[in-house]
C-alpha cells in the first residue's frame, strides 16, 4: 500500500508526461488526478494504520549508494511523522489537480501541467518517506526541479523564467549548507540512516570538530547547517527573495507547492531530525531567532503589497516562521500541527484567490478589484474562511495552532523564546490586518475592475468549487478534530518516537493575558483594517504619502532584491566576464601559448620556416618523437649500457 | 577470468581492422562515403559488443588485473594488456560513445567522410588502449599517438579557426608530454622495467618520486584539464566537429584522471600525499574560476567547455582525499561526465547543424517546436547541475563527502560549485528553450529527427539509470579502489617507519 502512494503519482507523470499527446489533455487530467485521489485516499487509510494503529514499517526498495561505510538505500520509513506528511501531501496535491482541471481549461500544455504537479507529488512523497539522509536531499532537490518547472510553466514569459532560475539557485545556495551538514554528519556518525545517526546522537554531545579551521560543537555546526537548507527551502530571512517571485507560476501551484506542502519541507526536515537539534540548543536558538525574525518581516512587507498573490506569499512566509518558531523552543509536534492546519488554509486562500483570478480574467492587482462580494458570493464566503482561519478566530483550525505557537514560545521562558513571543503576537496583529485588507479591497468596497470584466466575472465551476468547500472545511474544523493528538497531553503516544515530543509542557501556567493575546491581535487588525479600507478610505493614501520612505521600503521588501543584485549577481557576472578575457585571456594565454608562440615565430621567421601551422607537419615531429623514443629503449633494452 | 582468445586485443585493434576495410576502396563518390559510414558503423557495434562481454565476466571480487595478455614485443618491453575496476568501466564508455560518434556524423560530415572515419576508428583503437596496456612505454604511444587523430579531426573538419585551435592543443599536450616522457625514462634507469604490475608494486626512493609525480602531473594537468593550463580546451572545443567534441570531453579528458588512478598515486604515494594539497588548491579554483567564466559566456560550446572544467574539478578533489567516497566519487564522476558531456556536446551539435551558429543568442524559445529536444537538453542539464536522480549527483555527492572527511575548508569551498552550476546551466537553458520563439530564423526549426532520437535514447536512458541505481559502477570499481587506498597507506607507513628507523 505504501509503495501505491508513493509509485501511483509517478505512474501518472510519466503516463501525461511521455503520452499525454496521444491520448490528449482530458485523458491526461484524469488519469494524474485519478491516481493522486487514490494515493490521498490510501495515505488517510496508512494515517489511521499507522498514527491511530500504531503500525509502523520501513520497507528497502532498493540499493541507492553503497561505498565503503556509505550505504543509502530507496526505502520508505513509515511513521506518525510520515504519516501526516502523507496525508497532507496527497490530500492538498489531490485537491489541487482536480482545481487545475477547471483553472486550466484554456492552457495548451495541460499534459505537461498535470505531469509536473504529479512528479512534484511524487518527489515530496519520496521527501517524507525517506529513511536517510541521501533519499532526503534526493526528494528535497527533486521537488526544487519541479518547482523550477512549475513556476517557469508559462516559458513565454521572461519574468516566469527569471523567477524560475532565481527559485532554484536561491535555493541551491541553501542546499549548500545542506550539503555539508549531510557530510558533516557521515563524518561524526559514519552513517547517513536515520536510525543509526539518533541512536548514537547522545553520545556525541559536546564533541567537537574541525570546520574551516575552527574547532566547533559537532552538533551546533550539523544542524545550523541542515537549517540553512531549511531556510532555503522554506524561505525563511535572508534566503526568501525566492517565494515572492514564484508566485509567476500558475495559482494552483502556488497553493500546493509554495503554501502548502514544498516550502514545509524545511518544517518537516526540522522535525525528522528533532533527535538532533534537540541536543544543539545553540542552533536551536538561532531557529527560534530567524523564525521570530522572518515572521515579523514578511507580515510587514505584506501589509503593502497590491499583487492578491503576493500578499498570500508573504503571509505564507510569515506562518512558515511561526512552525519554526515553534521548533525552536522545542515543541515539534505544535510545529507540525500548525504545517497541518496552514496546508487547509493557505491552500484555500490561494485556490480562492484563483478563483478570483480566474473570474476577471487573469487580473491578480487588487487595486483593480473590489465589491466582489455580490458578483461571488461562494468564493467570497471560502476566502472568509481562510482569513478567518489565518487570522486565528478563535476555534478555526489557525486559532488553534497559532495559539499554541504562541504559547509555547512565551513558555519556553528563554531570551529568544521572550523575542518569538512578542514577535509572533506582533506579526499576528499585522496577519489580521493585511488579510482583512485583502477581503476588503477585493470584495468590498466600489468596484474598481473595468465594468466589462466585473459583468463576465462568474462563479468558479463545480471541479473548482469542490476542493475548496473541502478545504473550507478543514480550515474550520481539523484544528479542532486533530488537537489532542498532535499537541494535547498524550502526544508522545501520538508521535511514537517519530519526533521528540516534550511531554508535560506547562500550558496551564501560561497567564490569560497570554493565552488571549493572539484573539485580541486579530480583533484589533480587523479593527484597523475596517477603518482604514471601508470607513476611511482615504487614510491609507495619505499615510502612504506621508511616510513614502516607510512605504516604499516595505513596498520593496525591505530592498533585498536590490541588495544582492548589487552584491552577489552583477558582481558574479562582471567576475566572470573578467577572469574570462583578462584571467584566461591575458594572462593565462598571454604568458602560456600565445607569448610563446609569439616568439617561438619571432624566431623561427628569421631562421627557418618549420613553423608551418599545418596540422600534418606537427604530427609528423610528434611521430618522430615517438619513433625517436622507441629506439632508445630497443637499444637500451638489448643491453646499452643505463 | 580469460578467454581462450585474447579479448582486449580484439576489443583495441577491431576498429583499426574497419579503418583498413574503409581504406581499401578508392573510390569518392556518395556510395563510397556510405559504405565508410556503415563500416565505422558496423565496426564500433561490434567492438561495442565485445566489450559487454567484459562486463559480463569482470570479476568484481578482485583487484587484480583480468584479461590479461603478455607478449614478447620490443626488447624489454612486453606487450602487456589488462584491465581492473578502475580501467574496465573506461573501456565500455569508450566503446559506448563511438557508435553515437559515428551517428552524430552521418548527415553534418560531407567531405572527406572516409578519411574521417578512418581517423574516428583509428582514434578509439588508440583510446581503448590506452585504458588497457599494462606497459608504460605501450600507454605512453597509445595516449601520446591518440592526438594524432584529434589533431586531424579539429584541424581538417573544423570550424575557422582550427588552425589556431590546434596550435594550442599540441602547445600544451608537447610540454606536457614531454616532461612525462623524460619521468618514463627516469623510471626505466630507477627500476629497469617498464611493466606497470611490476612497477606499482617497485616503490620508489621518496626523493625521487617527487620530480616523477610532476613529470606526470604536467601531462596529466593539461589533459584532464586542471587551472590553470585548461585554455586549450574551449578552443579545440568550440572548433571541433561536433563528435570531436563528444569524444574530447568524453573520453580523452577521462585519461588524465585515469593517469593520476593509475600511476600518479599507486606508483608515488609519498608524493601524492605531500601534494594532494596543491591539487586540492587548483581544483578548488578551477571549480570556482571557471563556473564564473562559464557564467559569462555567449557561445554554447564555450560554457559547456567550461563547466567541463569544473566538473573536472570535482575529480581530481575526489580521487586525491584517498578515501573509498572520494576516489569511487572521482571515478563516477569522469564516468558519468563521460557521458552527460558528451550529450552536451551533442545537443549543441542538434541546434547547429540546423542553425550553424553556436551564439546563445541566436536562439530562444525552441520548446515551442522542439519539445523532444527541450526534453532530452533538460535532462542532460540536470544532470550537468548535479540533481540528484540523474549521474551527475553521485560522483559529484561522493567526492565532496570524501572532501569533507579530509578537509573541511576544501568541501565547503568546492560544494560552491553546486550554486554556481545551477546559475550557469539553468540561465544557458533558459535563453535557449525558453522565452518566445521570436527570431525569424527558427521560425521552421525542426525538432530531433529519429536518428538523433537513437543518438540520445541511450544516453537520456543511462543517465537516469545511473542516477537511480549507481551500483553496477560502485561495484565494479569498489575491491580495486579499496586495494589502491590500502597500498597507498601502507606505502606511508612504511615511509614513516623508515624515516623513524634512520632517527637516532
Amino acid at each position: 500500500m505504501y509503495q501505491a502512494i508513493v509509485f501511483l503519482p509517478l505512474l501518472g507523470a510519466i503516463l501525461a508526461g511521455f503520452f499525454g499527446r496521444l491520448m490528449g489533455a482530458r485523458s491526461s487530467e484524469v488519469i494524474t488526478t485519478g491516481l493522486v485521489l487514490i494515493a490521498a485516499l490510501l495515505s488517510c487509510l496508512a494515517f489511521y494504520q499507522i498514527a491511530i494503529q500504531g503500525h509502523e514499517e520501513r520497507i528497502e526498495l532498493l540499493r541507492f549508494i553503497d561505498s565503503g561505510d556509505l550505504h543509502a538505500a530507496w526505502a520508505l520509513r513509515i511513521d506518525t511523522l510520515t504519516a501526516v506528511m502523507l496525508v497532507v501531501v496527497t490530500l492538498v496535491s489531490g485537491l489541487v489537480h482536480l482545481y487545475s482541471i477547471g483553472y486550466m481549461e484554456e492552457d495548451p500544455h495541460r499534459p505537461r501541467f498535470f505531469a509536473y504537479l504529479s512528479l512534484f507529488t511524487f518527489a515530496m512523497l519520496a521527501l517524507v518517506t525517506a529513511d536517510n539522509l541521501v533519499q532526503l536531499f534526493f526528494g528535497w532537490e527533486g521537488v526544487g526541479l519541479m518547482s523550477y518547472l512549475l513556476i517557469g510553466f508559462w516559458y513565454h514569459r521572461p519574468s516566469a523564467n527569471a523567477a524560475a532560475i532565481k527559485a532554484f539557485v536561491v535555493n541551491r545556495v541553501g542546499d549548500f549548507g545542506f550539503a555539508l551538514g549531510i557530510f558533516a554528519i557521515f563524518t561524526l556518525f559514519n552513517s547517513v540512516q536515520y536510525d543509526t545517526i539518533f541512536a548514537s546522537a547522545p553520545d556525541q554531545v559536546g564533541k567537537t570538530m574541525e570546520f574551516l579551521g575552527a574547532h566547533v560543537d559537532a552538533l551546533t555546526l550539523i544542524c545550523l547547517l541542515l537549517f540553512m537548507g531549511a531556510m532555503g527551502k522554506s524561505a525563511q530571512f535572508l534566503l526568501h527573495t525566492w517565494l515572492p517571485d514564484a508566485m509567476e507560476g500558475p495559482t494552483p501551484v502556488s497553493a500546493l507547492i509554495h503554501a502548502a506542502t514544498m516550502v514545509t519541507a524545511g518544517v518537516f526536515m526540522v522535525a525528522r531530525l528533532s533527535p538532533l537539534f534537540d541536543l544543539a540548543p545553540i542552533a536551536l536558538g538561532v531557529v527560534a531567532f530567524i523564525g521570530a525574525t522572518t515572521a515579523f518581516f514578511a507580515a510587514t512587507v505584506g501589509l503593502v503589497q497590491t499583487d492578491i498573490k503576493r500578499v498570500i506569499a508573504y503571509s505564507t512566509c510569515s506562518q512558515l516562521s511561526y512552525m519554526f518558531v515553534a521548533e525552536g523552543v522545542g515543541a515539534y509536534g505544535t510545529g507540525i500541527f500548525h504545517l497541518f492546519t496552514h496546508a487547509f488554509f493557505k491552500a484555500l486562500l490561494f485556490l480562492g484567490a484563483g478563483a478570483v483570478i480566474h473570474a476577471l480574467h487573469h487580473e491578480q492587482d487588487l487595486r483593480r478589484m473590489g465589491a466582489l462580494r455580490k458578483v461571488l458570493p461562494f468564493t467570497w464566503a471560502m476566502m472568509l474562511i481562510g482569513t478567518l482561519s489565518l487570522t486565528g478566530f478563535p476555534f478555526t483550525s489557525g486559532f488553534v495552532s497559532k495559539d499554541a505557537v504562541i504559547e509555547a514560545a512565551y513558555a519556553a521562558g528563554s531570551v529568544v523564546g521572550n523575542y518569538a513571543f512578542v514577535l509572533t503576537v506582533l506579526s499576528a496583529l499585522l496577519t489580521s490586518f493585511y488579510s482583512w485588507r485583502l477581503m476588503f479591497l477585493a470584495f468590498e468596497g466600489k468596484p474598481r475592475e473595468k465594468p466589462e470584466m466585473l459583468a463576465h466575472a462568474h462563479e468558479p465551476p463545480l471541479v473548482m468549487g469542490v476542493p475548496l468547500l473541502i478545504l473550507a472545511l478543514g480550515s474550520l474544523l481539523a484544528g479542532a478534530i486533530f488537537m489532542h493528538l498532535f499537541i494535547g497531553a498524550d502526544q508522545a503516544e501520538f508521535w511514537r518516537g517519530s519526533l521528540v515530543a516534550h511531554t508535560g509542557q506547562a500550558e496551564h501556567e501560561v497567564p490569560v493575558l497570554v493565552m488571549l493575546a493572539p484573539t485580541l491581535m486579530m480583533a484589533l487588525g480587523f479593527a484597523v483594517a475596517w477603518y482604514f479600507y471601508l470607513r476611511n478610505p482615504l487614510v491609507p493614501f495619505g499615510l502612504a504619502k506621508r511616510f513614502r520612505g516607510v512605504h516604499l521600503f516595505l513596498l520593496n521588501a525591505w530592498y533585498f532584491d536590490a541588495l544582492y543584485d548589487r552584491l552577489f549577481v552583477r558582481p558574479a557576472f562582471w567576475l566572470g566576464r573578467k577572469l574570462w578575457k583578462v584571467g584566461d585571456g591575458k594572462i593565462i594565454d598571454g604568458i602560456g601559448p600565445d607569448g610563446v608562440a609569439a616568439r617561438v615565430i619571432d624566431i623561427t621567421n628569421r631562421v627557418v620556416r618549420l613553423q608551418s601551422g599545418y596540422i600534418y607537419h606537427y604530427a609528423f615531429v610528434m611521430l618522430i618523437g615517438v619513433a625517436a623514443l622507441i629506439t632508445y629503449f630497443i637499444f637500451s633494452g638489448s643491453g646499452l649500457p643505463r | 577470468m580469460s578467454y581462450s582468445w585474447p579479448i582486449l586485443s580484439a576489443i583495441t585493434f577491431l576498429p583499426l581492422f574497419g579503418a583498413l576495410l574503409i581504406g581499401l576502396r578508392r573510390a569518392e563518390d556518395e556510395s563510397a562515403f556510405n559504405n565508410a559510414r556503415f563500416i565505422a558503423l558496423w565496426t564500433t557495434l561490434v567492438t561495442f559488443a565485445i566489450s559487454l562481454l567484459l562486463w559480463r565476466d569482470f570479476d568484481p571480487t578482485t583487484a587484480q588485473f583480468q584479461f590479461v595478455e603478455r607478449r614478447a614485443w620490443l626488447g624489454s618491453i612486453t606487450f602487456h594488456m589488462g584491465v581492473d575496476g578502475i580501467s574496465m568501466p573506461f573501456v565500455l564508455l569508450t566503446t559506448f560513445l563511438m557508435p553515437i560518434c559515428i551517428l552524430a556524423s552521418w548527415t553534418s560530415i560531407t567531405e572527406r567522410v572516409k578519411e574521417y572515419m578512418i581517423a574516428f576508428l583509428v582514434l578509439e583503437t588508440l583510446m581503448l588502449g590506452v585504458f588497457t596496456s599494462l606497459d608504460l612505454v605501450l600507454f605512453y604511444l597509445f595516449f601520446e599517438g591518440g592526438l594524432i587523430p584529434m589533431f586531424l579531426i579539429i584541424g581538417v573538419w573544423g570550424g575557422p579557426r582550427r588552425v589556431y585551435a590546434s596550435f594550442k592543443f599540441f602547445l600544451y599536450t608537447l610540454a606536457g608530454s614531454l616532461l612525462m616522457l623524460l619521468a618514463i625514462m627516469a623510471i626505466y634507469w630507477q627500476a629497469g622495467t617498464t611493466d606497470i604490475p611490476a612497477l606499482l608494486n617497485y616503490g620508489f626512493p621518496a626523493s625521487m618520486q617527487t620530480w616523477l609525480w610532476f613529470g606526470f602531473l604536467a601531462s596529466f594537468a593539461v589533459k584532464l584539464p586542471m587551472w590553470p593550463v585548461h585554455t586549450w580546451l574551449p578552443d579545440a572545443h568550440v572548433e571541433a566537429p561536433t563528435a570531436g567534441s563528444v569524444i574530447l570531453a568524453g573520453i580523452l579528458l577521462k585519461m588524465g584522471g585515469y593517469g593520476f588512478l593509475r600511476f600518479s598515486i599507486p606508483m608515488f604515494p609519498l608524493a601524492s600525499a605531500e601534494f594532494a594539497p596543491l591539487i586540492f588548491a587548483l581544483s578548488v579554483i578551477a571549480i570556482i574560476y571557471t563556473s564564473l567564466v562559464a557564467l559569462a559566456q555567449e557561445d554554447v560550446k564555450k560554457l559547456i567547455a567550461y563547466s567541463s572544467v569544473a566538473q573536472m574539478g570535482f575529480v581530481t578533489i575526489g580521487v586525491f582525499t584517498l578515501t573509498m567516497q572520494g576516489l569511487q566519487g572521482g571515478i563516477f564522476q569522469m564516468l558519468s561526465h563521460g557521458i552527460v558531456s558528451a550529450a552536451l556536446f551533442l545537443c549543441v551539435g542538434v541546434i547547429y547543424d540546423r542553425m550553424h551558429t553556436r551564439e546563445i543568442k541566436a536562439y530562444g524559445g525552441l520548446a515551442d517546436r522542439m519539445p523532444l529536444y527541450a526534453f532530452c537538453f533538460m535532462v542532460f542539464t540536470l544532470a550537468n547541475i548535479g540533481l540528484p536522480g540523474t549521474s551527475g549527483f553521485v560522483g559529484e555527492f561522493l567526492s565532496l563527502l570524501g572532501a569533507f572527511r579530509i578537509n573541511t575548508s576544501v568541501a565547503s569551498l568546492a560544494t560552491t560549485g553546486i550554486i554556481l552550476s545551477a546559475a550557469y546551466a539553468l540561465y544557458l537553458y533558459g535563453r535557449i528553450i525558453f522565452g518566445r520563439l521570436e527570431k525569424p530564423s527558427l521560425r521552421l526549426i525542426q525538432d530531433i529527427s529519429w536518428r538523433e532520437v537513437v543518438v540520445m535514447t541511450p544516453l537520456v536512458a543511462l543517465t537516469l539509470l545511473f542516477g537511480f541505481y549507481p551500483a553496477p559502477i560502485l561495484d565494479a570499481s569498489a575491491v580495486s579502489v579499496d586495494a589502491l587506498i590500502k597500498n597507498y597507506h601502507a606505502a606511508l607507513v612504511a615511509a614513516e617507519q623508515a624515516r623513524l628507523a634512520l632517527l637516532p
